[in-house]
């Protein structure tokens, strides 16, 4: 979201450097204030330190865990089980998607299944997950592909579906087995809106492993978070929205930088962001 | 007629198929009945479940006592609460983001922030602010649901011609007139979709908070008939969550439908 534009022709080097330095300072003034917003108003008596701790409190108790190592264990746990979840429904999701876009048998079965279930509230099945597979990764891990394949499978068969004919009859033509056909023709045209599926699904998989770890406890930041709740600590549930924050944060940024390393030969890398 | 029908027959036809694969598993003890209650047993408790006592002496008052009913109604008020609220105010801040530079100087940067963050994550902060009641459900659904809304209320907004804009300023509409009568029809495809967006997450949110903590709705009944060990009336409750989520995003689409019927 550009927000200034200063000059319209192209500044030299210095002048550049400034303009972003500008455009930077700009994006990141009222998320500063924001946090000062934070920090005041908890100071000032109107809330309770317990409705809202002050932000140097929050960051304290985040520092303090950062040392003890709970900090990194848990971050990582997420991280791994969100990462984890998220690339089995990648690679399940674009396999299934090529499948039902390929095979009139797969299309047959899973089409239905597909439009039932996407539009489902797949967390309601938690508690037969969980009859079934128990409170640990496994269970876990389910329940994060179960809700993240969905938007990669549909977003797989529009897209392959949507592939320009000439290309595929070119690369026919040009004596292009079936296989080379899939990999080198349809995948790389159809992966701008895969893409878009991956980015749809990545804020799932992580609201899922976050929830579960609530759910079922253990180790992770969402479990780390609800016992701090249990124990009425509101100063380790409002760092632990500060550190759930941050990798959602960098995670979903690291996915958009992906992305345009992956389409940097597309056409809509050439376009301004 | 009758070709329309086998259409649908063959088009439908794996999901009868799971239905039988799961009664026949259940039926012939290839799982445990607990595990896995058979289909009709689940179909069973739910009927049981939509009413309380029998309809000859209590009347129409056995359908809206019903556990179902009750605790249907619970959920469904604290949805549509959080995501009209979200739909107001996120749409509204989404469009004066697009027009006014100075809202998207000080909103964009926060939605930014905002967006990433796993929304269930906020459960917990939810509950200190307002307690275990209906409140902090509403709250968390409005904010969960309100930035897919603003963004796509913004990026309706922002494609607005700027012709017609200006047309319509120059035959004499004033500002407000202009957003209420340019501005917001152009948003509306994009605005629309992302309401749709935040229909889906409403109801993962609503389920998610209900099954942390909650004394009534239908992630409260999920989880109490778990404890006391009465699947089949669990799988009931979550079958009917689930297919209120399909039904609800079906409906939207011939809403939505309707709604851009002006477009070509």
């Amino acid at each position: 979201m550009a927000t200034v534009e200063l000059t319209t022709s192209a500044p030299p080097s210095a002048a550049r450097a400034l303009h972003g330095a500008l455009r930077f300072g700009v994006r990141i003034a009222s998320v500063v204030a924001l946090l000062v917003a934070w920090e005041l108003l908890a100071r000032s008596g109107l809330l309770t330190p317990y409705q809202l701790p002050a932000l140097s409190t929050v960051l304290a108790r985040i520092w303090h865990d950062a040392v003890a190592g709970d900090l990194v264990l848990n971050t990582w746990v997420t991280i791994i089980r969100a990462m984890a979840g998220f690339a089995i429904a990648a690679v399940g999701g674009v396999a299934l998607g090529v499948a039902i876009s390929r095979l009139p048998l797969a299309r047959w079965f899973f089409d239905p299944i597909v439009s039932i279930g996407f539009p489902m509230p797949k967390i309601a099945f938690l508690p037969v997950i969980i009859l079934w597979l128990g409170v640990y990764n496994v269970s876990k891990l389910t329940m994060i592909v179960f809700d993240a394949i969905f938007p990669v499978i549909a977003a797989t068969v529009i897209a392959i579906q949507g592939v320009e004919r000439e290309l595929i009859w070119s690369a026919r033509n040009m004596g292009a087995s079936e296989r080379e056909l899939l990999w080198q023709v349809m995948l790389p045209a159809a992966l701008p809106q895969v893409m878009t599926g991956l980015q749809v699904a990545l804020p799932l998989a992580l609201i899922v492993a976050v929830f579960t770890e609530m759910k079922m406890g253990g180790y992770g930041l969402g479990a780390a978070m609800m016992t701090a709740s249990r124990f009425a600590n509101s100063v380790g549930v409002f760092a632990g929205i500060v550190e759930i924050a941050v990798v959602g944060y960098v995670l979903v940024k690291a996915m958009s930088v992906v992305r345009r390393r992956l389409l940097i030969w597309h056409q809509e890398a050439a376009e301004p962001a | 007629m009758t070709a329309s029908v086998l259409n649908f027959v063959v088009r439908y036809s794996p999901l009868l198929i799971l239905a039988l694969g799961w009664e026949l598993v259940s039926r012939l003890g290839l799982v445990s009945s607990d595990a896995l209650p058979p289909l009709t047993a689940v179909g069973a408790a739910w009927i049981d479940m939509m009413h309380d006592g029998d309809f000859l002496s209590n009347g129409f008052a056995a359908f809206y006592h019903s556990d179902l009913v009750v605790n249907g109604a619970a959920s469904l008020w604290r949805a549509g609460a959080g995501l009209s609220l979200a739909i107001v105010i996120g749409g509204a801040l989404g469009i004066l983001m697009a027009r006014w530079r100075a809202v998207n100087i000080v909103f964009g940067p926060i939605v930014e922030i905002f967006y990433p963050v796993p929304k269930s994550a906020l459960i917990p902060v939810t509950i200190i602010w307002l307690g275990l009641g209906d409140g902090s459900k509403i709250l968390l659904i409005f904010l969960g649901c309100m930035i897919p809304v603003t963004i796509g209320a913004f990026n309706g907004a922002r494609a607005a011609e700027q012709t017609l804009v200006w047309s319509a300023r120059s035959m004499g509409a004033d500002r407000v007139r202009t957003l209420w009568d340019v501005v917001v029809p152009s948003a509306l495809p994009e605005l629309l979709n992302g309401i749709r967006t935040a229909l889906a997450l409403a109801f993962i949110l609503l389920v998610s908070s209900e099954l942390i903590t909650s004394q009534n709705g239908f992630g409260y009944l999920i989880g109490s008939l778990g404890d006391n060990g009465s699947y089949d009336a669990m799988y009931a409750v979550v079958l009917t969550v689930a297919l209120l989520g399909f039904a609800a995003d079906r409906l939207y689409q011939m809403l939505m439908r309707r709604m851009l019927i002006w477009r070509q």
